[in-house]
């Protein structure tokens, strides 16, 4: 069960995931990305994975899905 | 300030002192801080509102799986300026807000104990510290004035004396925060209710402090208050004809018109169906001369400046929101597609940020959207309804 995560502090919006994997990564009108919802399906892994490793900046993960980052708040 | 609707709470000790808190309060007993929270269903009273019990045992559990002794946050910092709440509890309560830390740090075996807090508050907090014998436990942090200062992990990085920018959370602050050790950072009216609660007290995690911000007589009137939680909105806020909405939970809040906000209990329950939250616990009146619009557009200027500038779609998205929100607070027909682009710019924010600060700056806008709208028709026909520009939500003169 993966699927993917930016860290939207590193993100500088170089756009290279969404030219890379089109099927999971989009662009908002800054170039910045829009993630699909939901698990990664299981073909897109491999490329998902390679794709993480080119993105410029590392901003890019795949991530085992468990608990979300809960409180960000005190 | 008016006391009817607490007979008993945070604010009973007469004065700041140890000897009048002993003397009301009684002396520490030692409690797990956990199986209190847990009994109780303690709520973190800082805006997220998340389970006490459940952030102290996710801290306790990192520091066996990390084996490095956590660090404890007493969070005070407060950036939020429609808000009092914390620095009236440090002024006039703070020997409690002490004792839940000297409790939560046995409890956690935490070593490090700071207690972060505005600047000017920090004299009066020192001399607090020297009335106890475990006061040299316990470091205080002058926290950064800033909007984002109180986010737990903004406030970590300040401790660790990098920029108060919030980080990013695939690392959580639970696990790696101060020194990369561990960090539970609290709330300080949490810390205190937790004090209370270890005294016996059970009805303490059932009320809340809440900041009133309302006209009274033509004069902008401020105060704290303890309330029962699910209390009646209208029993709370004083809510007459000349009021004309109310800002529940501050300034990442949510308006609600009066007649609509009057009846609604305060609490998850009540807030949750007309999708407000206490948040913050500022409670603002909007007196009816004034303007719903340039209301909002004046403080979503302050939080677009207030942002980090670290995450693209909060460093693109809020200028353009509070920019076109400037042109509809004027009497003046906007730009045709003004309303369509703010809507597409609020759906392209939430959940893409390393904090809140951008889901919470939508949500007010989408409220105040939605609340004033007969207001937005009325500009466009080069009209406004208010009678003065004076202005009634506070907002910081100096922004980043």
């Amino acid at each position: 069960m993966t699927r993917l995560a930016v860290d939207p502090i590193a993100c500088t919006g170089h756009g290279l995931c969404a030219e890379l994997l089109p099927e999971a990564i989009a662009l908002d009108e800054w170039g910045y990305p829009l993630l699909a919802d939901g698990e990664l399906p299981r073909e897109l892994l491999r490329r998902a994975r390679s794709v993480a490793a080119t993105c410029p900046t590392r901003a890019l993960r795949l991530v085992q899905t468990a608990a979300r980052s809960a409180a960000t708040d005190a | 300030m008016t006391t009817v609707l607490s007979t008993h709470g945070l604010f009973d000790a007469p004065g700041p002192g140890l000897p009048e808190h002993r003397a009301t309060f009684g002396p520490l007993p030692g409690a797990d801080p956990v199986e209190l929270a847990a009994a109780a269903e303690l709520t973190g009273r800082g805006g997220a509102g998340f389970p006490t019990a459940v952030k102290l045992r996710s801290v306790a559990d990192a520091a066996v799986a990390t084996r490095r002794s956590p660090v404890l946050v007493g969070n005070g910092a407060e950036g939020e300026p429609a808000a009092a709440k914390d620095a009236v509890l440090l002024s006039r309560a703070p020997h409690l807000v002490l004792d839940g830390l000297s409790l939560v740090a046995r409890g956690l075996g935490a070593t490090d104990v700071v207690l972060a807090a505005p600047e000017h508050l920090l004299p009066g907090l020192a001399a607090r510290l020297a009335e106890r014998p475990d006061g040299a436990a316990v470091r205080l942090h002058p926290a950064a004035a800033e909007f984002l200062s109180g986010e737990e992990s903004a406030l970590v990085a300040d401790i660790d004396g990098d920029p108060p920018l919030p980080r990013s959370k695939l690392v959580p602050v639970r696990e790696r925060g101060v020194d990369g050790r561990p960090t539970l950072v609290q709330n300080v009216e949490t810390l205190a209710r937790l004090a209370l609660m270890a005294r016996g007290d059970r009805e303490t995690s059932g009320r809340t402090l809440v900041t009133r911000r309302f006209q009274r007589n033509r004069t902008p009137w401020t105060d704290v208050l303890e309330i029962p939680l699910g209390a009646p909105l209208g029993d709370v806020l004083p809510l007459d004809s000349h009021v004309r909405a109310v800002l529940v939970g501050g300034y990442h809040g949510t308006w609600l018109p009066a007649a609509v906000a009057r009846g609604l209990p305060l609490d998850r329950a009540g807030l949750e169906p007309v999708g407000a939250a206490l948040g913050a616990g500022v409670l603002a009146a909007l007196p009816a001369d004034r303007c719903g619009l340039r209301e909002t557009a004046r403080v979503v200027g302050y939080l677009a400046a207030s942002s980090a500038g670290q995450c693209g779609p909060c460093l693109n998205g809020l200028p353009r929101i509070a920019a076109a929100l400037a042109v509809l607070a004027r009497a003046a027909t906007p730009p045709p597609q003004l309303l369509t682009d703010i809507w597409r710019w609020c759906g392209l924010l939430p959940d893409r940020g390393a904090c809140r600060h951008p889901d919470g700056t939508v949500r007010l806008v989408a409220s105040a959207l939605g609340v004033f709208a007969p207001e937005v028709r009325l500009h466009a026909s080069g009209r406004c309804s208010a009678t003065t520009t004076r202005p009634f939500l506070p907002v910081p003169g100096a922004v980043r």
